[in-house]
């Protein structure tokens, strides 16, 4: 499998307190890879330096290649790579296939389009992302009467528009019923399948981890402890040692 | 060197009332969040208030306690003010209430003229403190000398306010979080009162002490405010060590100014605050502005919709009307159709970024005004046509939109406000004292257009047909494309970034946009009337287009034109009555309180109550 | 609801409400736009001026056999706004002709709309040279004396001392600008040698008196110009007469021997200053100026300021314009304005020159003093202002044409 994001030795420090302390992995391409770590671990630092709306103190960021490092979020999104967030960042002004249908409009390049009326344009497309998440029959609801969890899922739908080849999630599941995270990973899981686009999500849930995640990255206090496949990371005594607190999750699973 | 220490002394004596007073608002700002425009109306009224209580109180106590009676009189009327007029509107969209603080200007304006009568008061001197010390031989007045040794105890005060009681404690937990004291079990709306009085009794005990080196009169509300603000600002809203550094820093550098470069007294803060805000965009000791920390408050913006074929039938109806008119109005009414067109269409482009863009312009008449001095300067100077300067007007305003958006696009909030502020400012006092080019105040007159075009019918076809154009398009720019990645970038910036929206650049071509259609507005303008003047770039100018955007709803897509209407109305009945400010600051401060959505935002969830139904979109 | 639905509903309301053209034929209406809350200190007396002169013709019988009418209207202090009411006032109000205004860029604005709609405008306190010269145009009068005129009077002043180095202080803006320009240029025509050391410019009604004072002591100016007045002149008289600014200069003051400006300053007044002004408690028995004071004292319960009889005479030269033309048409008004007499005026017979359409209202030019613990002008005289007029060539030059 090739390659598609490889991170080198990524730093972030402020005012001396070090968040990222040189980090290094890859993500191959249609890998569901997960990065967890207890809070406060720099998985958030991580993810906004990947995504550009941080600029790293040292290290490199390639994508297919080439170095995206220090890029803007705008610009490392046309390259291909879409973001949820961990707080919801929906435009409550719109309806929900509004919201889609914006990230059309600037995947076909006409955010500076005078004529044309928005609601019109791409509906079909965006109806058709709807589907994929399953929010068809909510698209013409506005957007700030949503529940929660589907807006994660139109986060989701909105992060597919530009048919990324890379999905960056920052805790899709925060703040869902056990069921919906569930079937919201499970989509997750359909779409890496189906069209073959590699995922790398933070995630507290260690059911929602283990359940699907190709493979499993550590980060504690700034630094990648474990790299691995889920088994390998299980058993990983430095990885015991940081969730001694939470082991119970990792028993059993390990039983499971 | 003893004239420059004398200089630099006269400096700090000003500084001194300049700190109470903006101290005030800054604490203000930092717990209400309100941009508080009537805090020069309380240190109005505490010159007033300290003035009559002077004539009670005789000899150096008297002269000190009426100082100290002052505050506590302001601050009661001020904590009577904020509970009736401020805290119905706390959860109103932000920024709504500087309309009620504008309203309370008006109201302060006439009841201060009632009580007080027309002629400016004299402020006794203090006792005692008449006369000068000389220091180095320079002379130096007792009295500056004394306001100089109280500045530390003031600062000193309000430290140990903040910083050891309380009260302060809970100030701070606000200004940093303001859910955090609701959740400490504070009440809240106590709070906001407590600091409202505080802060007023602060600018009151400004008017007051400054008394002994002038006087009480009715502009001081006007006079001090731009001033206070840019204080604030360039402090840092909010924060009080700031405010006292810019008051130093203002205060000074105008004594030197005034020295160096006497024409530069006009202008001279604005330019220090335009280079602050530029280097620094959160004021010297301000802290970032967390998108959205001051609460999206108030129901949320509904989608919006063009209208539909109903909504199409009614405009098109109306346009006949309007369009009729000349039929059957006498010639003052199209006259005055004119002037509202104009307004309508100068608020809509303020609407277009403040309500799509979430862009506050406090200095959007430079673009009108703008525009009018364009087209004029070309008519005056060189005899151009009138149908080619007139095309100058909104070309001319939409460049200077860009060159002026492209510096203030990067700040947000009420920096990127204040920031416009001072570009406006600075646009005036080009025409105000460029007296080669724009004949300064004389203005430049004689400015009529075409013969084709001057005759009340057709000029006002002109400007049915160019200011309903201007406002179509602008609506049509709203449903397209670029009005949606402008909400976009206004909903969740975060987000917009996140999908390849270039924010800072939709908004820079909105400010040019609205710039344009302001030019556009300014160019109508200035052939009606047949001249302009340096009171078209002026920040009433502004502030007239931004207070009847809130007025008409934010949150709505015709409410700058609505709001344009109503006002324009409603004032040009009022000014035949006596005390017409009195009534019309009333009436904002009533509709502020009745329609916290704004007149067509709150009329439209009246509508939805009425006939049950629950639109989910707007229109 | 659309946006312009509410714009016709709204228009339509302000139609309601605007009180039906009143065209009564029962008085003669005179529209009267000015700043009375902006300026209200010095609205008012003005204000009251008028209505004192309209009493008295209406107790005469009034003009043409009607009575006198003037309509009050603010236009806070707005050019645009000022048009749109002198709109108003012509076509729905059904006045003859309108008159007001205190600032001069208002007055130019009025002026020019005059002249393109054809209508009369008598100018009654704006100062500006440009509104009856530059920017002349034959449908505005002017009533009172110009800064040209009065900076004249205090330049033949100076010009007799010894004094060499001048220096000056004025509002930051037109009305301070020409009176500095108006007075360097007559003191230098009699007196090419004096020179101008310090110019200082504070913002109107912002001055930070302490510097301005600092700036011109460091100057070291034998005399000084001052153009400051309101509440700006009460802090530099503050400022400087403690810091000693004073003490052995000459100081010349336009206007500021004027109550409005000189009264609110009490036991503080300036002493010895040059100034042009309005010395009302000096006018002998049996002068008209003295008869005016009483009627006004006697009818307001208040003394009079210069508005007061800038107002008075205001409404006076109108009475006397349409009794002369006989109707109320622009051009017979306009025709009759021209070389107008208007007899009893509170300075005896006023007329308006054909030339410039300017009034031949002079100015009182006197020393300040303290008497009672309240500012006033001694040694005062009352000066024609036709030896301070340039000559009727010049005045012509700068007219446009007609």
């Amino acid at each position: 499998m090739t390659e598609i994001l490889r991170v080198e030795n990524l730093k972030k420090s402020y005012d001396g307190f070090i968040a990222v302390n040189g980090v290094s992995f890859s993500v191959k391409q249609g890998e569901l890879k997960a990065l967890i770590g207890p809070n406060g671990a720099g998985k958030s630092t991580c993810f906004n330096m990947l995504m550009g709306q941080l600029r790293p103190t040292a290290g490199e960021v390639f994508l297919d290649g080439s170095r995206i490092t220090g890029q803007k979020p705008r610009e490392i999104w046309r390259r291909g790579v879409g973001r949820t967030f961990q707080i919801t960042g929906t435009y409550q002004s719109m309806t929900v296939i509004e919201n889609v249908q914006m990230a059309l409009i600037s995947h076909h390049r006409r955010l500076f389009s005078f004529g044309a009326r928005a609601w019109r344009l791409y509906r079909d497309e965006a109806m058709d992302f709807l589907r994929t998440v399953d929010l068809q029959d909510q698209a013409d609801r506005p957007c700030s009467v949503l529940a929660y969890g589907d807006l994660k899922r139109l986060e989701l739908a909105i992060a597919l528009c530009h048919r990324p080849r890379l999905l960056l999630m920052d805790e899709p599941t925060a703040g869902m019923a056990p069921q919906a995270r569930i079937a919201l990973m499970q989509l997750t899981a359909d779409i890496v399948r189906d069209q073959g686009v590699s995922v790398l999500f933070t995630e507290h849930d260690m059911d929602v981890v283990f359940a699907h995640a190709h493979h499993i990255m550590v980060l504690n206090r700034g630094a990648l402890i474990a790299d691995g496949s889920a088994a390998e990371v299980r058993n990983n005594p430095k990885v015991q040692e940081v969730y001694l607190g939470g082991g119970t999750l990792f028993k059993e699973e390990a039983h499971a | 060197m003893a004239f420059f220490f004398a200089q630099f002394l006269t400096g700090l004596a000003n500084a001194a009332a300049l700190f109470l007073v903006a101290s005030g608002l800054s604490l203000i700002f930092g717990v209400t969040r309100i941009v508080n425009f009537a805090h020069g109306s309380f240190y109005m009224l505490g010159a007033f208030v300290g003035v009559t209580l002077m004539e009670f109180l005789p000899g150096a106590v008297g002269f000190w306690g009426a100082i100290v009676l002052t505050g506590l009189v302001v601050g009661l009327i001020a904590a009577v003010v904020e509970m009736v007029v401020l805290r119905p509107i706390y959860r109103a969209p932000e920024l709504f209430q500087l309309v009620a603080t504008f309203g309370v200007i008006l109201v302060i304006q006439d009841l201060a003229l009632m009580i007080w009568g027309a002629e400016d008061r004299l402020g006794p001197r203090a006792p005692g403190l008449r006369g000068v010390w000389r220091i180095f031989g320079e002379p130096v007045p007792k009295y500056d000398i004394i306001l100089i040794a109280m500045t530390p105890f003031i600062l000193f005060a309000l430290w140990y306010l903040i910083t050891r009681t309380r009260l302060g404690v809970l100030v701070r937990a606000a200004t940093q979080d303001r859910e955090m004291v609701g959740a400490l079990g504070v009440n809240q709306a106590w709070l906001f009162t407590g600091v409202f009085a505080l802060g007023s009794a602060l600018a009151a005990w400004g008017g007051a002490l400054q008394l002994p080196k002038g006087g009480a009169d009715l502009l001081m509300d006007f006079n001090i405010i731009g001033a206070v603000f840019v204080v604030v600002v360039i402090g840092g809203m909010g924060s009080l060590p700031g405010a006292f550094i810019a008051a130093v820093l203002i205060s000074v550098l105008n004594v030197f100014g005034v020295t160096y470069l006497p024409q530069s007294t006009l202008v001279l803060m604005f330019v220090v605050m335009a280079i602050v805000l530029i280097i620094r965009p959160y004021g010297l000791l301000g802290r970032e502005e967390v998108a959205g920390e001051h609460g999206q408050v108030g129901a949320p913006e509904t989608p919006i919709r063009p209208y539909g074929t109903r909504g199409r039938m009614v405009v098109t109806a109306l346009l006949l009307v309007l369009a009729a008119l000349p039929f059957v109005a006498d010639q003052f009414l199209l006259i005055l159709t004119i002037d509202i067109l104009i307004f309508a269409l100068f608020a809509a482009s303020l609407h277009f970024i403040l309500g799509s863009g979430g862009l506050v312009s406090f200095g959007h008449a430079a673009f009108f005004g703008g525009g009018a001095y364009a087209a004029a300067l070309l008519v005056f100077h060189t005899d151009t046509p009138m149908e080619l300067a007139f095309l100058f007007a909104p070309l001319a305003a939409g460049l200077l939109a860009l060159g002026i958006g492209w510096f203030c696009i990067r700040l947000s909030g009420v920096y990127f406000a204040m920031l416009t502020l001072a570009f406006s400012q600075l646009v005036w006092s080009v025409a105000f004292q460029w007296r080669g080019l724009t004949r300064g105040d004389d203005g430049l007159i004689n400015i009529w257009p075409a013969p084709w075009l001057n005759g009340p019918v057709t000029y006002y076809y002109f400007t049915l047909i160019l200011a309903v154009g201007g406002i179509l398009v602008l609506r049509h720019i709203i449903h397209a494309p670029f009005g949606y990645a402008l909400r976009a970038g206004r909903d969740s910036p975060r987000q917009a970034e996140a999908m390849g929206i270039d924010v800072k650049r939709v908004q820079l071509v909105a400010f040019a946009i609205a710039g344009v259609m302001a030019g556009l507005a300014g160019g109508i303008f200035v052939f009606a009337k047949g001249s302009v003047f340096p009171t078209e770039l002026e920040i009433a100018k502004s502030f007239d287009a931004l207070i009847v955007v809130f007025l008409g709803g934010v949150k709505t897509l015709a409410g700058g034109v609505v709001g344009a209407t109503f006002l324009s109305s409603v004032e040009h009945w009022l000014t035949r009555l006596e005390y017409w400010r009195l009534v019309l600051g009333l009436v904002i401060i009533a509709v502020v309180i009745l329609m916290p959505e704004g007149i067509v935002g709150s009329l439209r969830s009246l509508w939805a109550r009425v006939t049950g139904s629950k639109s989910e979109v707007s229109k | 609801m659309t946006l312009l639905r509410r714009t016709l509903l709204a228009s339509a309301a302000a139609l309601a409400l605007t009180p039906a053209a009143a065209f009564a034929q029962d008085s003669i209406k005179v529209g009267e736009i000015n700043h009375y809350k902006r300026m209200a200190a010095f609205a008012e007396p003005y204000k009251k001026g008028i209505e004192l002169a309209l009493k008295e013709i209406n107790e005469d019988g009034g003009v043409l056999g009607k009575p006198l009418e003037f309509i009050f209207r603010d236009d806070q202090g707005d050019p645009a706004e000022a048009i749109k009411i002198a709109e108003e006032l012509m076509t729905r109000d059904g006045t003859v002709m309108f008159t007001g205004s205190i600032l001069s860029h208002v007055g130019l604005a009025l002026s020019s709309f005059a002249a393109e709609k054809k209508y009369l405008y008598l100018a009654s306190e704006p100062l500006a040279d440009t509104l009856v010269w530059k920017s002349g145009n034959p449908y505005t009068f002017r009533l009172r004396a110009s800064t040209w005129i009065q900076a004249a009077m205090l330049a033949e002043q100076a010009a007799t001392t010894d004094a060499v180095k001048y220096a000056t202080i004025a509002p930051n803006y037109a009305y301070g600008t020409e009176a500095v320009e108006a007075f360097k240029a007559n003191l230098k025509m009699l007196k090419p040698e004096v020179e101008f050391v310090a110019e200082q410019w504070p913002a109107l009604f912002n001055i930070d008196a302490g510097a301005e004072v600092q700036a011109l002591e460091r100057a070291k100016p034998d005399a000084i110009f001052n153009v400051t007045f309101g509440t700006d002149l009460a802090k530099f008289v503050r400022e400087g007469g403690d810091r000693g600014l004073f003490d052995g200069r000459d100081v010349y003051g336009l206007l500021t021997g004027e109550p409005e400006y000189l009264e609110p300053l009490g036991d503080e007044a300036p002493e010895g200053w040059f100034v042009t002004g309005f010395p009302w408690y000096g006018f002998e028995d049996g002068i008209p100026g003295k008869i005016f004071v009483d009627a006004y004292v006697e009818e307001t319960g208040e003394t009079p300021k210069i508005g007061s009889v800038v107002g008075y005479m205001t409404a006076q030269s109108i009475a006397a314009a349409i009794e002369k033309a006989g109707a109320t048409d622009t051009e017979s008004l306009r025709m009759a304005f021209e070389g107008l007499d208007v007899e009893n005026t509170p300075i005896g017979t006023l007329h308006y020159r054909e030339i410039d359409n300017q009034s031949s209202l002079g100015a009182w030019v006197g020393t300040t003093a303290v008497e009672d613990g309240k500012g006033v002008m001694v040694n005062w005289e009352y000066k024609d202002p036709a030896a301070y007029t340039p000559s009727d060539e010049d005045v012509s030059a700068m007219r446009p044409a007609e």
